[in-house]
């Protein structure tokens, strides 16, 4: 039993945190975060330099990682920067070009020269991927999708549009060039796209690859729930920092105990979230995979509203403006729970699965 | 990172295992596991079984008769004995006095006492709250006079867990009104056979008779029963908060309780269908199960710290915390999972005249008895004062 970062992981650990300390401050953030093209060119190079791309994958694929720990360890620095950089669907495009054996098109996204997003969700399709509506045909030699994909994270800008659709073999991955997208700003920061194909030319990188999909949803799951942990470790300290600022009735209102007991209970709660992201962590490459990610982004859903909330609360009116860095992470941890599937979306998953105790380790 | 046992402790598990499946009387198992109160002859009847084989005294040292374990070994060993459905061991003599007389009594005192608790020879109550003292335990009133070679003792203790199974207590007294409140504590052993010391049934919420109070009436204690100086019993009563208590999470209970939901709702029709087929209860039944699985790595991540030498200070609270809200909210999903089923007194009722599996017919009276899980052992909310104390002291 050893919970320790390893000495790799720390450093890698500590050389994001400190990039992002030193060259993310809040005002960064949401200047890029809030404004076409809803990311920073230069913080992206930045990102890439530091090896944060390339250890979204492994050696044998061009990368330098790729275990379910190198991602789980920068995403919770991604959470604890509030970073808003694309870099989730980048890592699910990733995964999957990789896993494809694209290594024409994975340098350049080592390098963060190129970046790749992944179109999966549909207005009516939010988890569970058997509800994919967009449907592939064949026409000749070429490939043609119609349909409407939705929250496409990081899609404005992006190089490489990768999109599930339905095919005769199953679900398969095409590749769309210059396509027009519908973006906006999402609320808690960065640019999202939906994509209205009518048969449109694509690219075929697979017929069908399906569990591949699987696989990169599931990592990116693992990858919101550590950006959620960081997220809720740094809102607490910022919490328990401006109780102990804020003065009422004559004291610092951090002595009064109903906030003090609510504190504790957010504390409990986080560390519970980082055990359960741990599990997911562990299980993922396992037969334990879906069941501990479903456990982990259910829990992780309904801890970061349940965190989120009580911060801005006890924050009263400050945590409920623009200016305050707390008001960006609340929001982040709550919008985190609408991405790859709700809470609810995946207590449906785990009961699918058998319910959440089984395949637990003798 | 890894959140395996050792192989050490994998073999030490595996011969937990087979220890209890060759000795745990299937009598004594059934009991627990039918949720049926333990007599004092079955409590006493595990603990002699546990004894023999030298792993009664989880928390002490192999010289006094502990086996010697190292913190995660008593957690195998605590979840192991709760999945077998083993009698829960009573506490007090072994993992509170025991550790306060290795830590603060008499080599002298050791010796006497130390052995009388692991063959059964005594049955140690705990004398500390009082009816103005609960949370507020430094408010005690229960006063001992010093006369001669004998404290005079005077007052009333309550919530004394199983005393009517006990020949003796230890208890907290007042030695002094100077100063602050905590440095007029001591912490004194009384003979209950004592005259003057009375002992009454308090009847809980449920029916059931598990907790008394005793009541003290010029009671002559020899002084030689003082654990550590006079005065020191508040430093005495705060080592055993913060020692390290095993199992405080209780995992190994709540994942037994947690099978036991699956497998009534795996039998139980209602409504027309299974209740494991009903959305609403597999649903709450997931995300307790997740947070269960949250709490036994919670607690296994705490061992490990313990196990590098950090200090374990708040983790015992949250442990607690966390630990008895999840045991409270199975017991409630199970409670409710019975419907109007759960009403019966099964005590009234033969296992034949029982609409429900037999294990499950204590289900309401057992969620109104774990109530106190929240309440005993310093409050939940006291436990949220030590976290937060530490929390906002920086």
């Amino acid at each position: 039993m050893d919970f320790n970062l390893s000495e790799d992981h720390q450093m890698l650990a500590d050389s994001l945190r400190r990039y992002l300390t030193d060259n993310y401050d809040i005002e960064t953030r949401n200047a890029h975060a809030y404004a076409e093209p809803w990311h920073s060119a230069e913080i992206w190079a930045g990102l890439a330099e530091l090896g944060i791309i390339g250890a979204f994958i492994g050696e044998e694929q061009g990368g330098f990682g790729g275990s379910a720990e190198d991602v789980s360890v920068i995403f919770e620095e991604v959470g604890r920067g509030l970073c808003a950089e694309p870099l989730l669907g980048a890592l699910m495009g990733l995964r999957l070009l990789a896993g494809l054996g694209r290594s024409d098109l994975v340098e350049a996204i080592v390098a963060g020269s190129a970046r790749p997003v992944l179109a999966v969700y549909e207005p009516h399709v939010a988890c569970d991927l058997s509800h994919i509506e967009a449907q592939a045909r064949r026409d000749g030699g070429d490939w043609r999708l119609t349909g409407r994909k939705s929250a496409i994270y990081g899609a404005p800008g992006a190089d490489h549009l990768l999109v599930a659709a339905r095919t005769d073999a199953g679900i398969g991955l095409f590749q769309v060039e210059s396509p027009e997208l519908i973006s906006a700003t999402m609320v808690d920061g960065g640019g999202v796209s939906d994509l209205v194909m009518d048969d449109l030319k694509v690219e075929c990188l697979s017929p069908d690859c399906r569990a591949d999909l699987e696989d990169a949803l599931d990592l990116g799951r693992v990858a919101l729930c550590a950006e959620a942990v960081g997220a809720m470790a740094h809102l607490i300290d910022l919490t328990i920092d401006y109780l102990g600022q804020r003065q009422q009735f004559g004291r610092p209102i951090a002595t009064f105990q109903a906030l003090q007991h609510r504190v504790v209970d957010m504390l409990v709660e986080l560390e519970q979230c980082r055990s359960i992201t741990i599990a997911a962590v562990a299980g993922f490459g396992t037969q334990d995979q879906a069941r501990n990610v479903s456990m982990a982004k259910n829990l992780i859903g309904r801890m970061g509203r349940k965190i989120a909330e009580e911060a801005v609360q006890m924050h009263g009116g400050i945590g409920m403006t623009w200016e305050y860095p707390g008001a960006h992470y609340a929001k982040r941890l709550v919008m985190i729970d609408h991405q790859l599937g709700d809470h609810n979306d995946h207590v449906l998953r785990l009961l699918e699965l058998g319910g959440a105790a089984k395949g637990r380790a003798a | 990172m890894d959140l395996e046992f050792t192989p050490e402790e994998r073999a030490f598990r595996d011969e937990v295992r087979a220890f209890l499946k060759d000795n745990l009387p299937e009598e004594l198992a059934g009991k627990v596991a039918a949720g049926k109160e333990l007599s004092k002859d079955d409590l006493l009847r595990w603990q002699a079984i546990l004894h023999e084989r030298g792993w009664l005294a989880a928390t002490w040292p192999e010289e006094y008769g502990g086996p010697g374990w190292s913190a995660v070994e008593r957690h195998i060993f605590a979840e192991e004995c709760a999945l077998h459905n083993a009698p829960r061991l009573v506490p007090f003599g072994l993992n509170m006095l025991g550790p306060v007389l290795l830590k603060f009594g008499t080599e002298e005192q050791r010796r006497e006492i130390l052995p009388r608790i692991l063959d059964g020879s005594d049955w140690w109550c705990q004398g500390y709250s009082e009816p103005g003292a609960g949370s507020d335990l430094a408010s005690l009133k229960t006063r001992a006079v010093r006369d001669g070679d004998h404290y005079v003792v005077n007052g009333q203790k309550t919530w004394t867990t199983l005393g009517q199974h006990a020949n003796k207590i230890f208890c907290l007294v007042r030695t002094s009104t100077e100063g602050k409140p905590q440095e007029g504590i001591s912490f004194l052993l009384v003979d209950l056979d004592t005259k003057g010391v009375e002992m009454r049934p308090i009847r809980l919420i449920e029916g059931g008779h598990e907790v008394n109070e005793v009541f003290f009436t010029d009671a002559r204690v020899p002084v030689a029963n003082l654990v550590g100086e006079e005065n020191q019993g508040w430093t005495i009563a705060k080592y055993l908060l913060t020692h390290e208590r095993t199992n405080i999470a209780g995992t190994g209970f709540s994942m037994k309780d947690m099978e036991r939901f699956h497998r009534l709702s795996r039998q139980m029709t209602r409504d027309g269908r299974k209740i494991a087929d009903n959305p609403i209860y597999a649903a709450r039944a997931a995300e307790i199960e997740t947070e269960l699985e949250a709490l036994r790595i919670t607690n296994l991540r705490m061992l490990a710290n313990a196990k590098g030498g950090a200090a374990g200070g708040i983790e015992s609270s949250m442990l607690k915390l966390k630990g008895t809200q999840v045991r409270q909210a199975i017991q409630d999903l199970y409670r409710s999972a019975l419907g109007p089923q759960a009403a019966p007194m099964a005590s009234e009722l033969s296992e034949n005249e029982l609409a429900v599996p037999v294990e499950a017919a204590r289900a309401a009276p057992a969620y109104f008895n774990n109530r106190k899980l929240s309440i005993f052992g310093g409050s939940n909310e006291i436990q949220r004062n030590i976290v937060a104390k530490e929390l906002f002291r920086r």
